[in-house]
């Protein structure tokens, strides 16, 4: 057993020690999770092809408990955001995590993902994925090595495991909302953002620079 | 096969043309102007007569100052040769344009292209929608005059960074703060968003045998959607399906999901800059695509890299051709249901090919290791001893252990042999490119058709098979592999000593004005490159012919008559990647 597991800070007795381990439900609960977490079977762009890499023999992040990767939402949940984010795609991102089961997690992987990275002007590239989505950890690179999205896992794992289990959202008595799917229009409409276009359209919103 | 004798010449073709066709004079360009009102019967002279029957690339240039928007072609021989170029031109407000895809079916997804980013309509077109953009996207963005949400200046370095150093960040400048800008009549309120229905609609039909004939079962036909998100479509890819039962009645692919705006970004970049963009183009074959660019703008200035460049590049694109055939014999299995492992096996190799990369770029994936003359750095001995080892001692015996696993297989042999066949016929007139192409017995290989580098005086085979099916595809693939293994061992024992580099490595090139077209045999098939100068540090005109993009048009064809699981193995042998079909 890892030594933070069993380390309640609560004195064993000298003979029992080696026999009886004591921990707390949080502890135990949270090794669990950490050490299975399933994340979501596609690859969005460039990104992808070093996820790929990551799961395959010089890598293998099966040590970790994470070499189930499932091509549906319904069974992860960790979302890789291995890629650019186009505009034309980010209403399927954000259908596809609300589909996500509680409690879930997010990576943006890679520059794109993180802030559109080399990519970050294009008329159909969406400026970061945390526009719309909570991410939990950003993978910097473009792409990242496997070594690098192998040390976003254990970041992640980390957070996992800082957890109190009545604090994990998803846990909570009241329901969680779903995500606003944004819309193609004319341009991408983020719903949130709905009051203020046509004021904007019109000239009398923010000054352009 | 046409039965006319093919007329070789083609310089009388102003007097053939009387009025309708005129040499391009403009400095450093090349090729005919054509009207748009002889553009039809021009192209049928040309494909008929003259033995251009493979047009290989269509794409529109918008000339601002001229008022103009020009649609560039270019042609080809099969049996060989140089381009013919052929341009028709026609005012910038409400450009029409006859179509050619009554004569060159492989021309449909580039005229919508043309039409999704530049407006231009094309007459008789059947099915001209939009294709990277959705339908009710405001403007045609790779026109000059429509600018992006971000829009900071006309061409980079942009002065807030360079030299003047005054970074702000883009975002708080904008109306909406985020990357996104609305026509000033739009109102949320009145607007209707629209759905897919001409997609839908245009999916053909053919009559059920409900009519109380008694032909077999009473079916209706349904509409499916693959993707963008199905573990099968290699990425942000949809197939809308009709299906007849299990059959497959027609097949539309909808792409642009990941539209990244290569092209508008690229006419912002100086020309250095977009090196490292072509690395994500392909992003399984980043040294082919740097080769491909580099040799377009290598063209315009009119410079030739030394000999031991010349030897590591081809070094680099054939190593790159390995990768690629590697992990598209993996996948296709894996499509085929044997899950991850050859794909397993597949990556072992891929990763000490990467190693090579790295050591000689400093990066796996994204090289960025050509240079215009030459190449960044030099190969090390390292490197080298690594090469060498992969092409004499490694390889070949991995390959024939795949081969032996792989090709034998009855269950391979049953989902592939004779499904989604495309005839050679078939694959000329839809412009497939590459093993696609090679796979229905087409010998047409750049590297021998119009030989670049020092391709001319290596030995080598262009592979064909000769059914054009699943089966051919996944073949040639091996054929390749071993061909590239004897380029390589060829090049690992002549590769001379010498500079790597034409002049001093340089930021800004000088590039005059002109246009050029460079193309090379990427794995994938013919890579090209469309370049406009206009003199400045940037190119007035950036476009990339992609093998995966126009590879696609024939998929439907392929996939007709086929059952819905073979379609899935269908698109994997013709080996795409996303980065590249939406640019
Ligand atoms: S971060 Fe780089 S490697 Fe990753 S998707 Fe973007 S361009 Fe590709």
């Amino acid at each position: 057993m890892p030594d933070d597991l069993s380390n309640p800070e609560y004195p064993i007795p000298e003979d029992l020690r080696g026999q009886v381990t004591i921990t707390t439900l949080d502890k135990i609960y949270n090794w669990g999770r950490r050490s299975s977490v399933w994340p979501m079977f596609w690859g969005l762009a460039c990104c992808a092809i070093e996820m790929i890499a990551t799961a395959t023999s010089r890598y293998d992040m099966a040590r970790f408990g994470m070499e189930v990767m499932r091509p549906s939402p319904r069974q992860t949940d960790l979302m890789i955001i291995s890629g650019t984010v186009t505009k034309k795609l980010i209403p399927q991102i954000v259908r596809l995590y609300n589909q996500v089961p509680e409690p879930k997690y997010v990576m943006a992987m890679g520059a794109c993902a993180s802030g559109g990275g080399p990519f970050k002007e294009g008329y159909n590239v969406v400026s970061g994925v945390d526009q719309f989505l909570p991410v939990d950890v950003y993978v910097p690179g473009c792409p990242p090595t496997p070594q690098a999205l192998i040390h976003g896992f254990l970041v992640l794992h980390k957070k996992i495991a800082a957890q109190p289990i009545k604090a994990i959202p998803g846990y909570q008595k009241a329901a969680l909302e779903p995500l606003p799917i944004p819309v193609l229009g004319p341009d991408l409409i983020n719903l949130r953002d709905l009051p203020r276009i046509p004021a904007a359209a019109s000239g009398s919103g923010p000054e352009e620079a | 096969m046409t039965d006319q004798p093919i007329d070789v010449h083609v310089d009388n073709l102003e007097t053939r043309f009387p009025g309708m066709v005129s040499q391009d004079s403009r400095q450093g360009y090349t090729g005919y102007l054509v009207k748009p009102e002889g553009l039809t019967a021009f192209a049928t002279a040309l494909r008929d007569q003259m033995g251009f029957r493979y047009l290989s690339s269509v794409t529109a240039v918008d000339y601002l100052a001229e008022d103009l928007m020009e649609v560039v072609y270019h042609a080809y021989r099969l049996e060989g040769g140089p381009a013919l170029v052929f341009k028709t031109q026609v005012p910038r407000q409400e450009p029409h344009v006859p179509s050619l895809v009554p004569l060159f079916p492989g021309a449909e997804f580039q005229e919508r292209e043309a039409w999704d980013l530049f407006g231009v309509r094309f007459d008789g077109h059947p099915d001209l929608r939009r294709i990277l953009m959705w339908e009710g996207f405001g403007g045609h963005p790779m026109r000059k005059d429509w600018h992006e949400a971000y829009y900071e200046e006309e061409a980079k370095p942009f002065k807030n960074r360079w030299p003047e150093g005054q970074v702000y960040r883009i975002e708080d400048k904008v109306p909406y703060g985020h990357n996104v800008s609305y026509p000033s009549e739009f109102s949320p309120e009145g607007w209707v968003p629209q759905e897919d229905v001409a997609l839908y609609a245009g999916l053909g039909k053919i009559q059920g045998n409900g009519d109380g004939s008694g032909g077999g079962l009473d079916t209706e036909q349904i509409v499916i959607n693959l993707g963008p998100q199905h573990p099968s479509t290699h990425g942000v890819f949809r197939m809308v399906v009709r299906l007849d039962g299990e059959t497959v009645v027609d097949l539309r692919p909808v792409m642009g999901y990941l539209h990244r705006n290569h092209e508008k970004l690229g006419e912002r970049n100086t020309f250095l800059m977009n090196m490292p963009f072509t690395d994500r183009l392909d992003y399984l074959c980043s040294m082919s695509n740097n080769f491909g660019y580099a040799l377009a703008v290598e063209k315009l200035m009119g410079i030739q890299p030394p000999e031991r460049a010349d030897y590591i590049r081809v070094m680099m694109a054939e190593l790159t051709r390995i990768i690629n055939h590697m992990l598209a014999i993996g996948f296709l299995l894996n499509d085929l249901g044997a899950y991850f492992t050859p794909v397993m096996y597949c990556f072992n190799e891929r990763e000490l090919i990467l190693d090579v990369f790295e050591a000689v770029s400093g990066s796996r994936m994204m090289c960025n290791y050509f240079r215009f003359g030459g190449v960044a750095r030099d190969l090390t001995q390292d490197a080298f001893g690594m090469v060498k080892r992969l092409v004499q001692e490694r390889l070949p015996p991995k390959l024939d252990e795949l081969e032996r696993f792989l090709v034998k297989n009855e269950i391979v042999r049953e989902r592939s042999i004779g499904v989604g066949v495309l005839s050679a016929e078939q694959a000329i007139a839809l412009s497939a490119a590459g093993p696609v192409l090679r796979a229905s017995g087409v010998p047409y290989d750049v590297r021998r058709a119009e030989p670049y580098s020092i391709y001319d005086r290596l030995e080598f085979d262009v592979c064909t098979r000769q059914h054009g099916d699943i089966y051919d595809r996944f073949l040639i693939r091996f054929d390749e592999m071993r061909q590239s293994l004897r380029i390589l061992q060829q090049v690992v024992r002549d590769l001379p000593p010498g500079e790597i580099m034409t002049g001093k490595p340089q930021y800004q090139v000088r590039v005059p004005a002109g246009e050029s077209y460079g193309r090379v045999e990427n794995p994938k098939g013919e890579l090209g490159f469309y370049l406009v100068s206009n003199g400045k540090a940037n190119p007035y005109r950036y476009h990339i012919r992609s093998p995966s993009f126009i590879n696609l048009t024939s998929l439907a064809q392929m996939c007709r008559g086929q059952k819905i699981a073979d379609a899935v193995v269908i698109l994997g042998s013709i080996d795409i990647v996303l980065g590249e079909v939406d640019r």
